[in-house]
């Protein structure tokens, strides 16, 4: 097959993964985007199988049915509340096999390159190797930490910043080294080195970084899993991978900064790690004692949710850990259909990964157009009776907005304290992650119900 | 221990401090509850729906109070004319009274209450903060009265609350003026509003506009600055200026409105006159005022206490019970209160009754303590001082200014500029053309992936995953390499990409398959 005819398959599979990102744009063209997705997807393989791949066909073969039968495996097995630990495993994944790639180009000397050429490559190696390593180990603590297989409180190790620059500066002196060897024929100890650190860098990295920053931490290892398949493209000169990884790269970059932006942090601070430690005074402004909240029974709740005209729900990291989804949908099915209008609204940055809410409530069937963005119900919330906190606290937290010195200052909430009632349904009264004190609990227009949140919505679901 | 629940001798209360309910979760609690027979009769409970809940029926009075350790009850104590004795005769040093006790008008009651020895907390001095709301039965009845009192001024008025159009005309809707957000105006206010009625209100409070509004009431405004809010949430008395305008207004609502409630009360003083005698002249005939503190003097000074009077053609309601006259009700809310009250007393839920002088709540409630006076109690502790909404708005913009610094940015273009010219001058053209693709890849991606829906960013994660792993075409460019340590590395890469592609794509359209309307 003529180059021409790859490459012009390249460049349809191109359109057509773009064609897939941009279907998600609504629910509607969602799932004909990720058909776009895989037909890209089966075209490049192809192309390349057909036009490249010489021999071992059989060896090839065997490991893409292999693969593809764990990874159909994985995906049908997979709880939903499980997305975060899959996502960060796959990404895993892709950096282990940028390393791979990066290390099987640096071995393969049928194409010789000489002079700036040269350099340009190994360097591109580097890069591709080096992203790949950190994209790599970054995702197996954070898969481990997300499985709570390892604490999810930050780990700072003293002088972490100093040992982070010591790293860096690793990295670029191996760089040159590796230049320098490579012009020579040799360099695979620096190769090996450099990755030995990268792989140091993205374990530290992560593990310096609390539990609620999650989000942040899966969308920018979905970051570097795109940049590092660019830099793989770069390394082969191959333009689809190129194009691939920018969009992924882009995506996952993007994803970073809208959950910055919805915790009102700087990227550069959450990747420094641990959240409120520079500001020192985490647990400011107390505003009331335990004795100050009034607890309420399910019962009662049931009684005020038929009594209301409108409900809205509000759920946090801890109903996909208390499973309370089905639950929810029940609670919400049933109050529809006591004619009550009821709205579900998420926080950027609930749960451990972007949108993870959105599909939990899509896996109990709850329909997506009641389902709404925060910046889309926080003007509604004076028109609704009942709130429904479930297993959520910093993002519903007033002193976001009232108080200049609390650590999450600035960030944007959701805002039920400003309509009739608001139910926060809570196991204790523990502080949330971000270790600050919740107003929201000693408002007069709370009540709390305390203990499990799926006991309790069932609770509620037996009163109803 | 034994809580005795006396009959009511008040002339003309039908309120009981227990219901069935209630004393059936108070016996749970520990308690035995005794009550004087015929108790609950005009609130609708009968001797037997009490003896039903495992509630001893006493059938003397003096027994009871003999019997009780504890004696709960609505009215403050007074003089029992059939028995011909006061009934804080009857309390002795290891009793317990319960009931309103209005402490601040009735030192007298204080010091014959400490003269017994007994202890006597009053449901009227609990204070006023967020952990007590479920035992304030002030609010309670508050709440009642204010209901009641469209209740009674509908009776008395001779049109619909609600306009309609009929065969035979049109009704135009009843306008009700609310004076005073407290809870007994916010309960008016309801009760008008869901009657049909358009419904005006005025505070000196301006917090209470946001809750009148919320009622979907018009609240009036003044063109006046000046706070009335008082200690505890209630009112304070208002300067002359501010009275002027006030009146001023309510001069001009008196020709328009058909119905006014007064609500007005100040702790300690005599209500404050807001509704003049040429107010109530300038009124429609058949117009009905039912003054809320008609006890404390009224709001107008026409208006008598316990009566219904009619002048200038309007219709004056003054009564003081109407609590009472919605007992079954008001019985209910007010014997909750006391088993809040009751519940918070007995932390061993075993029947025995602690008074804890260091609950601020009990603190607060306790007038008499063992003989010896306790009131008024020290003034509650504050909590959380709203913040100066200014000053947040403040310290965020400046966060914002500093991130959109143009400075900034400026610098910033300038410096990539400069690398990426540095890049061009050494770069081969092969490398640049793959450069351009990246660089316009990054915008295409910047672009497309703005306009994702936030709802699908999960399923953006993991299609992102599927696809990154095109990365699988560089290990296919070396799967057919002849060297065995290239080959085999190659072989692994394809095996985990080809799980991360098909496992990606697959748990996308799942995920994506579970989205519906």
């Amino acid at each position: 097959m003529s180059d021409g005819i790859i490459t012009m398959a390249y460049l349809g599979a191109s359109i057509l993964f773009i064609l897939a990102l941009g279907g998600l744009s609504n629910q509607e063209t969602a799932r004909r985007g990720n058909y776009f997705g895989m037909t890209g997807m089966a075209i490049a393989l192809l192309a390349t199988i057909v036009g490249i791949v010489t021999e071992n066909y059989a060896l090839m073969l065997g490991c893409i049915i292999v693969g593809g039968g764990v990874g159909l495996l994985l995906a049908k097995k997979v709880e939903m509340t499980m997305m975060p630990e899959l996502v960060a495993i796959l990404h895993s994944l892709v950096g282990l096999a940028a390393v791979i790639v990066g290390f099987g180009t640096f071995l393969d000397h049928s194409v010789a390159f000489t002079g700036v050429d040269q350099t340009i490559h190994n360097v591109e190696i580097y890069l591709g190797v080096l992203i790949g390593a950190l994209t790599f180990s970054g995702s197996i603590v954070a898969y481990l930490k997300l499985s709570g297989k390892v604490s999810g409180s930050p780990v700072l190790l003293p002088g972490r910043h100093f040992l982070n620059l010591i790293l860096l500066l690793g990295t670029i002196w191996f760089l040159m080294a590796f230049i320098s060897e490579a012009q020579a024929g040799a360099g695979m100890n620096a190769l090996m080195i450099m990755t030995a650190i990268s792989l140091l860098f993205g374990i530290h990295m992560v593990l310096a970084i609390g539990g609620a920053d999650m989000p942040v931490v899966v969308s920018m290892l979905n970051s570097y899993s795109g940049w590092a398949a660019a830099a793989t493209g770069f390394m082969l000169s191959n333009d689809l991978l190129i194009v691939i990884g920018a969009l992924v790269g882009s995506s996952g970059a993007i994803l970073s900064y809208i959950m910055c932006r919805a915790m009102n942090r700087k990227f550069f601070s959450v990747i420094a790690g641990g959240f409120g430690t520079t500001s020192g005074n985490a647990t400011a402004g107390p505003s009331g004692s335990a004795d100050d909240v009034q607890p309420i029974d399910a019962e009662s709740v049931a009684h005020m949710l038929l009594a209301s005209k409108k409900v809205m729900i509000l759920p946090g990291y801890g109903m996909a850990v208390a499973q309370a989804q089905h639950s929810v949908f029940e609670m919400s099915r049933k109050l529809r259909e006591a004619g009550i209008e009821v709205g579900f609204g998420i926080h950027p940055v609930a749960g451990r990964m972007p949108g993870h809410m959105n599909v939990l409530l899509a896996e109990a069937r709850v329909p997506y157009d009641i389902v709404f963005e925060m910046d889309e119900i926080n003007d509604d919330f004076p028109n609704v009776d009942v709130s429904i906190v479930i297993g959520a606290n910093d993002i519903v937290n007033p002193a976001a907005l009232d108080e200049p010195d609390s650590p999450i200052a600035g960030m944007p909430v959701l805002e039920p304290w400003v309509g009739k009632t608001t139910v926060v349904l809570k196991r204790s009264m523990a502080s949330g992650y971000a270790g600050v004190d919740n107003p929201l609990f000693y408002k007069d227009n709370t009540r709390m119900l305390f203990g499990d949140a799926k006991a309790s919505i069932d609770d509620i679901l037996k009163n109803l | 221990m034994l809580i005795g629940i006396p009959k009511e001798i008040h002339p003309g209360e039908k309120r009981v401090a227990t219901t069935p309910e209630t004393a059936e979760k108070l016996r749970a609690l520990g308690y035995e509850v005794a009550l004087e027979s015929g108790a609950g009769v005009a609130a609708n409970f009968s001797d037997d729906t009490y003896r039903e809940t495992g509630v001893s029926i006493v059938s003397s009075a003096k027994e009871l109070w003999e019997k009780a350790d504890i004696i709960m009850k609505v009215r403050a104590p007074e003089a029992n004319t059939e028995l011909s004795v006061h009934e804080t005769d009857l309390l002795d040093s290891n009793k317990t009274l319960i009931s309103f006790v209005a402490a601040g008008i009735n030192p007298e009651l204080l010091e014959t209450l400490s003269k017994t020895g007994a202890t006597a907390l009053a449901m009227d001095s609990i204070p006023r903060i967020s952990r007590a709301q479920k035992m304030d039965a002030l609010s309670s009845m508050a709440n009642i009265a204010g209901y009641r009192a469209v209740v009674e001024a509908a009776q008395h008025f001779g049109r619909f609350f609600t306009g309609q159009i009929t065969a035979a005309g049109k009704v135009p809707p009843a306008k009700v003026l609310v004076i005073g957000g407290g809870v007994a105006g916010l309960a008016a206010i309801g009760a008008a509003k869901s009657m049909g009625a358009i419904v005006r209100a005025f505070d000196t409070r301006p917090e209470v506009k946001e809750q009148v509004e919320s009622m979907d009431a018009e609240f009036l405004m003044l063109e006046f600055e000046e706070d009335g809010s008082g200690e505890g949430g209630y009112a304070k008395t208002m300067s002359e200026e501010f009275i002027k305008k006030e009146m001023e207004l309510f001069a001009k609502q008196a020709m328009e409105v058909d119905i006014v409630i007064t609500t007005a009360l100040i702790p300690g003083k005599p209500a404050p006159e807001l509704w003049t005698e040429a107010m109530v002249e300038t009124m429609r005939d058949g117009s009905v005022i039912v003054d809320l503190a008609a006890e404390m003097g009224g709001n107008c000074k026409l208006t008598e206490a316990n009566k219904i009077v009619i002048k200038h053609g309007v219709t004056l309601i003054g009564y003081t019970d109407l609590p009472s006259r919605l007992a079954a009700q008001s019985s209910q809310l007010y014997a909750t209160n006391l088993l809040h009250l009751l519940t918070d007393m007995t932390p061993e839920k075993d029947g025995q009754l602690v008074v804890d002088m260091e609950d601020e709540v009990i603190r607060g409630a306790t007038v008499v303590n063992k003989g010896e006076i306790t009131w008024p109690p020290p003034a509650p502790r504050l909590y959380a001082v709203p913040e100066k909404k200014e000053e947040t708005a403040q310290t965020i913009q400046v966060t914002e200014a500093a991130k959109d610094s143009p400075l900034k940015q400026l610098l910033f273009f300038g410096v990539a500029g400069l690398l990426l010219l540095a890049l061009g001058s050494v770069a081969p053209p092969d490398f640049m053309s793959h450069f351009t693709v990246f660089v316009l890849s990054c915008f295409i991606g910047y672009m497309v992936i703005w306009n994702v829906s936030p709802s699908l960013h999960t399923p953006l994660m993991s299609v992102t995953n599927a696809i990154s792993s095109i990365i699988i075409i560089g290990a296919l460019l070396q799967i057919s390499s002849p060297d065995n340590l290239n080959k085999y590395l190659a072989a692994f890469a394809i095996l985990i990409t080809s799980v991360n592609i098909v496992g990606g794509f697959a748990v996308t359209q799942r995920m994506l398959e579970m989205f519906r309307k």
